[in-house]
């Protein structure tokens, strides 16, 4: 058998050699291959919204006649200045605002509370407790939304925004609980027990020691809670009537159906409802997707 | 130290507001809508006990049925999509370049409120002038079907957005999950002469089944309560071809003012919700388990 090559290198290195080199080859082309497939997701994923923002540019002839995929010839910024001046979606935002900043905060205010009883304080029926609120994340929200129709109707929570921001925080508060409950079992007791030995009180340690401890995960779910009210459709669609106490999501559903034919307003008015989620993403976004992994899996 | 932190009245303090209110405004209508079923009642005048009528009614429904079938249609095509998104999951665990923006754009549509979703789709499936019909005419399809007026297909058409809007949330938990696979494991595995093919079907997947199994409770208990787009895009029609359990309910509730009825529609669904998580739980089970 010839093992030396004209050149005089072993062939059974030249062996070695192919395996070598062809290796990264075969690699590279199945990374391109799976690069190309990724990015075309990622093409599906936005392409959608970037066309909203295209067509809330246009007029309709811009729309209709020309493709999908061509630019604005002039941006029509005055489809934006015209939906937030008509109708009432300045009052729908601030109301979604509104609602939105005042059930986050009561959500995670108690949420903490709870966290920290069931975690950092010893008494029996902790589980029994913390299972009531897991259970309630199995729950639909269509299976109470009857019940919850008559009963804010006999004691004149209807139409009232209390009615909602008191929905979004109970139904929010396993989630909550859940995000915050694997941050606060990884707390030392060390802190606690020597704040107990210099004769601290438990408010004081809740409130002073553990609750500023906290903030990172209190930021991560304030923000995962922010996303669900934001974007919450069947409750308000239910419990409000009035115009002056609808959010974006009801708003915008109500008010697109005056331009049935103006694509270019009703695109304007979806972007300036999904804009102030879009720019928190961009500033918080690893905190979002914290804030979801940890939602989600954790616990 | 244990008389601090083991304090009944501080204890009842910090759970009594938020037990307060998830045991009433969850748990007591969940019995409500149970004794509501038993009822039958137009939402304002009198209720009449009519026992189990509106169970019995309900069993016999053709058009709840139908709904039922499209809820579990949806369903599996979520459970089924998980797939994809386990897939799309793994590569992006691997060495890729930008896997966090990559990440991160999968993300954006899970953001936007399902009223917007239900919009934007709307417009993409318009007979005429949507983007996915434009497109369909220019590459010579002469006459594209009506997504969402065509009996046949609305379901259908719904269930992709559906896909869509969910697509980076469980992307994102499925790569978390990687992510938390300690390297030394894998690299084990690669000296072991182990392809990169053997080491997630064999290595990363078993360490990550409990992350799936929740995420395959997530899909099917959200699809069997899923309305919101739903009920903007075509609201159950054309014909009821694309009616769901939540929708049916809804609709009878709030535009059929038939209470009772709803209410029982409602607890069937919580009924199904709950035995339907059992049964998934109780087929992938395991010791340590997520909630």
């Amino acid at each position: 058998m010839e093992t030396v090559k004209p050149d005089g290198t072993p062939r059974i290195g030249k062996g070695l050699d192919t395996k070598l080199v062809s290796k990264p080859i075969i690699n590279r082309i199945a990374y391109g291959i799976m690069y190309v497939f990724l990015v075309l997701v990622a093409v599906f994923q936005i392409f959608p919204i970037i066309w909203l923002f295209l067509f809330s540019l246009k007029n309709n002839q811009e729309v209709f006649n020309m493709s999908p995929f061509s630019l604005p010839e002039n941006p029509k910024w005055e489809n934006y200045a015209k939906v937030w001046t008509e109708g009432n979606i300045s009052l729908y935002f601030l109301n979604s605002v509104t609602y939105t900043l005042s059930a986050v905060m009561l959500t995670v205010v108690l949420a903490s509370m709870v966290t920290f009883a069931i975690t950092r304080m010893h008494w029996k029926g902790s589980r029994l407790v913390l299972g009531l609120f897991m259970v309630g994340l199995m729950i639909p929200v269509h299976s109470t939304l009857i019940p919850l129709f008559s009963t804010f109707t006999n004691i004149n929570l209807i139409d009232n925004p209390l009615s909602i921001i008191l929905t979004y925080t109970a139904f929010n508060l396993p989630i909550t609980i859940m995000i915050l409950l694997g941050f606060y079992e990884a707390l030392p007791r060390e802190v606690e027990e020597a704040a107990v030995m210099d004769g601290a009180s438990i408010h004081h340690i809740f409130f002073k020691i553990t609750l500023p401890m906290t903030m990172p995960v209190m930021a991560t779910a304030a923000i995962i809670n922010m996303i669900y009210n934001w974007n919450e459709f069947v409750f308000v669609n239910t419990f409000i009537s009035s115009n002056s106490f609808k959010t974006l999501t009801v708003g915008i559903q109500n008010f697109i159906g005056q331009y049935t034919t103006d694509w270019g307003a009703i695109g304007a008015t979806l972007v300036i409802s999904i804009l102030p989620i879009l720019i928190a993403f961009l500033i918080l976004s690893n905190r979002i997707v914290e804030g979801i992994a940890s939602g989600s899996v954790k616990g | 130290m244990n008389k601090v932190l083991s304090n009944k009245k501080v204890i009842a303090l910090y759970i009594t507001p938020a037990l307060f209110l998830v045991l009433a405004l969850i748990y007591v209508p969940i019995v409500q809508t149970g004794y509501y079923g038993l009822m039958k009642w137009n939402g304002i005048g009198e209720m009449d006990f009519i026992g189990l009528k509106n169970y019995t009614v309900l069993m016999k429904d053709a058009l709840f049925w139908k709904s039922a079938l499209h809820s579990f249609l949806l369903a599996l095509f979520s459970a089924l999509s998980l797939i994809g998104y386990l897939f799309i999951s793994i590569i992006l665990a691997g060495k890729i370049k930008g896997a966090d923006l990559l990440r991160k754009i999968y993300l954006i549509p899970m953001l936007l409120a399902s009223v917007a979703i239900a919009q934007l789709w709307m417009k993409i499936y318009h007979p005429s002038n949507g983007m996915l019909n434009t497109v369909l005419m220019a590459i010579g399809i002469e006459d594209p079907p009506a997504w969402l007026a065509d009996a046949n297909l609305a379901l259908y058409a719904i269930i992709i957005p559906i896909i869509w809007q969910y697509a980076g949330f469980y992307i994102l938990i499925y790569y978390a999950a990687l992510k938390n696979i300690p390297e030394s494991l894998v690299e084990a595995a690669r000296i072991d002469g182990a392809s990169p093919w053997q080491i997630a079907l064999k290595i990363k997947l078993p360490l990550i089944m409990n992350v799936i199994k929740v995420t395959i409770v997530l899909a099917v208990v959200g699809s069997l309560k899923y309305f919101d787009l739903i009920y903007v895009m075509t609201g159950g029609g054309p014909n009821g071809a694309s009616e769901v359990m939540a929708s049916y309910m809804y609709q009878k509730a709030f535009k059929g003012f038939d209470f009772g009825y709803a209410s029982a529609i409602g607890f069937f669904l919580l009924v199904i919700c709950l035995i339907v998580t059992y049964i998934i739980r109780r087929f992938t089970a395991a010791n340590e388990d997520i909630y």
